[in-house]
């Protein structure tokens, strides 16, 4: 990107300094590599890479994807190579562009969540932990840490007591209260929160009268999970007092304008990475189009302005 | 990633159609690799088709044409059915590793079952282009949806399988695979459903070398969402998953575990 423009897209999510607010979802951008090979990842506010655990998961038998109106269901099943393989080969890499890498960690019990922070404290290659609280797609695959306040809360303290980076929560939208999740985590002690992960979904094979989805249920992702998506931001954000990270089918730029004005800090793009190997650079030059049209300064003029009082 | 204008399009076969696009500046392809297709540009049917490359015609530095045949099945390969000579589509790739071509081979046997035939096409041109003898096998469930025979029959001899014997032999493409073909022969070339590479896999090891292509549901196609992964050989001897879109679609015989 080389226009001059005079709009200043940069935002904050605690210590973290990102020169616009879009990165890759976890999960959604792999650790980078084959997106490098579409455009200079440098461009990105910062890099979201997928969840590492401590061991290596194979992950769940295909077919792992099926396209749903709108929107996809994916069952992938937290396949990594394990914490060791990915502080070796897959972050170094990310170093050169010179933007926050976040790593989105997984477990099955708290002790896994703490000693897979540990061993990425060890890594100069972490600018802040992304916990997933919340895949729908594991057997005691976290979701249990995203659906019960307490249990959030308490994973979050015990990774905040081992993390010397910003500790990011990532929420479930299947709850029957969102804000409750959000306060629990901020209460302990989370930078910052991002939102939403997959709605938990099913479609059926008319043939085979089957799940599609081998692991039966998947999570619902895509432009169909929007209006959830930006709902729960919406409600997030007046609730609690540290910055969101919004997500949810954004496909375009003012998708991602949405966000900000339900009051995300930044976004992240998930499903559109498959569809458009170029999303995240295509919004990014999207949020900046809408700004330059709208007299909008400052891009974190945005935020929240759907619920402030003084829009603007 | 290109917006690539349709030059022809019709059907070639019971839901079967052909679709020709201008081919991108500089195309540089292997056959056996796919093109992966938004069938629409709204956010209706998001995810993009994996479509096998049939046949590019025209030579290097002169305008191109990609050929691509496909089966109309879903909700999805039925907008692509609608499209019109002129309309524009969204198309990545081609992508992932094709087939392999090897020096010294004098022979090749080529195997394809319904949509696995035609990525066959362009390799059968490639192989011939280098002087090596090519012999087609395809197998199909009936007459009424066969296709690309006599696009096969230009660069050699082309045996037909139907499951109901209304073309060709009635029975499987492994019914062709003689010992005495399997003699003359340094080299095969599969594709199409499990069950036949299954057979055909069997039938080839400890007599010939070659390689298998794999069909597997996708997201993104280029390697990063993990949802086409199939059961392989690592080098290490162990059995993991590997990625139909980027490693594959094509790859070695032995390598493939398939369940």
């Amino acid at each position: 990107m080389t226009t001059m423009s005079k709009v200043d897209l940069s935002v904050e999510i605690g210590s973290l300094k990102l020169k616009n607010p879009v990165m890759p979802a976890s999960g959604c951008f792999a650790f980078g590599k084959e997106f490098a090979d579409f455009y200079d990842l440098g461009e990105l506010g910062a890099i979201c890479v997928k969840a590492t655990t401590m061991e290596p998961r194979l992950g769940n038998p295909t077919p792992r994807v099926a396209e749903t109106p709108g929107g996809m269901l994916n069952a992938i099943g937290l396949q990594n190579p394990g914490v060791e393989k990915i502080i070796a080969e897959e972050l170094p890499h990310l170093r050169k562009y010179d933007i926050p890498v976040i790593v989105n960690i997984a477990g099955t019990t708290v002790e896994d969540y703490v000693n897979v922070t540990k061993r990425l404290m060890d890594s100069e290659d972490v600018d802040a932990i992304e916990v997933n609280i919340s895949c729908p797609n594991v057997k005691c695959g976290g979701i249990q840490f995203g659906t019960d306040p307490q249990m959030a809360a308490h994973v979050t303290e015990e990774v905040k007591k081992v993390s010397h980076v910003p500790v990011i929560v990532k929420l479930s939208p299947n709850v029957t209260d969102i804000v409750a999740m959000a306060k629990a985590v901020e209460e302990a002690g989370a930078d910052a929160i991002s939102l939403i992960n997959t709605l938990v979904g099913m479609s059926i094979d008319l043939n085979k009268r089957k799940p599609l989805i081998a692991n039966g249920v998947g999570g619902l992702s895509g432009p169909a999970v929007k209006p959830v998506a930006v709902r729960m931001t919406y409600q997030v954000a007046q609730a609690v007092n540290i910055p969101l990270i919004g997500m949810g089918g954004i496909m375009e730029g003012e998708d991602a304008i949405e966000f900000l004005m339900a009051g995300a800090t930044a976004v992240a793009v998930g499903t559109a990475n498959f569809v458009n190997p170029l999303a995240c650079p295509e919004i990014i030059a999207g949020i900046r189009t809408y700004c330059e049209q709208n007299g909008i300064e400052r891009v974190r003029d945005l935020q929240g302005v759907a619920w402030k009082e003084l829009a603007r | 990633m290109a917006r690539l204008t349709i030059l022809e399009h019709k059907s070639i076969a019971d839901n079967m159609r052909w679709l020709a696009f201008s081919a991108p500046e500089n195309l540089t392809y292997d056959p056996g690799q796919f093109l992966h297709i938004r069938v629409t540009d709204g956010v209706d049917h998001l995810l993009r088709r994996p479509i096998s490359l049939c046949k590019v015609q025209g030579a290097n530095g002169e305008q191109q044409a990609i050929g691509i045949a496909y089966r109309v099945g879903g909700k999805g390969t039925r907008l692509l059915a609608d499209k019109k000579v002129g309309d524009t589509l969204d198309v990545l790739g081609p992508l992932g590793k094709g087939f392999k071509l090897h020096d010294g081979d004098k022979h090749a046997i080529l195997i394809g079952g319904g949509i696995g035939v035609p990525p066959m096409v362009e390799l059968a041109d490639q192989l011939t282009q280098r002087g090596v003898k090519v012999t087609s096998i395809v197998g199909f469930q009936s007459q009424n949806v066969a296709v690309l025979i006599d696009d096969l029959n230009r660069y050699g001899e082309v045996l037909v399988a139907t499951n109901d014997g209304s073309l060709g032999i009635k029975g499987f493409v492994t019914d062709y695979l003689t010992d005495e073909r399997l003699g003359s022969a340094d080299r095969f070339y599969a594709c199409g459903p499990i069950p036949m590479l299954r057979a055909v896999q069997a039938r080839m090891e400890g007599n010939v070398v070659g390689y298998l292509s794999l069909e597997e549901r996708m997201g993104c196609g280029i390697g990063a969402c993990m949802a086409c992964v199939t059961s392989c050989v690592m080098p290490d001897g162990s059995v993991g998953y590997k990625k139909v879109c980027k490693d594959g679609p094509v790859f070695h015989a032995p390598e493939v575990v398939l369940g």
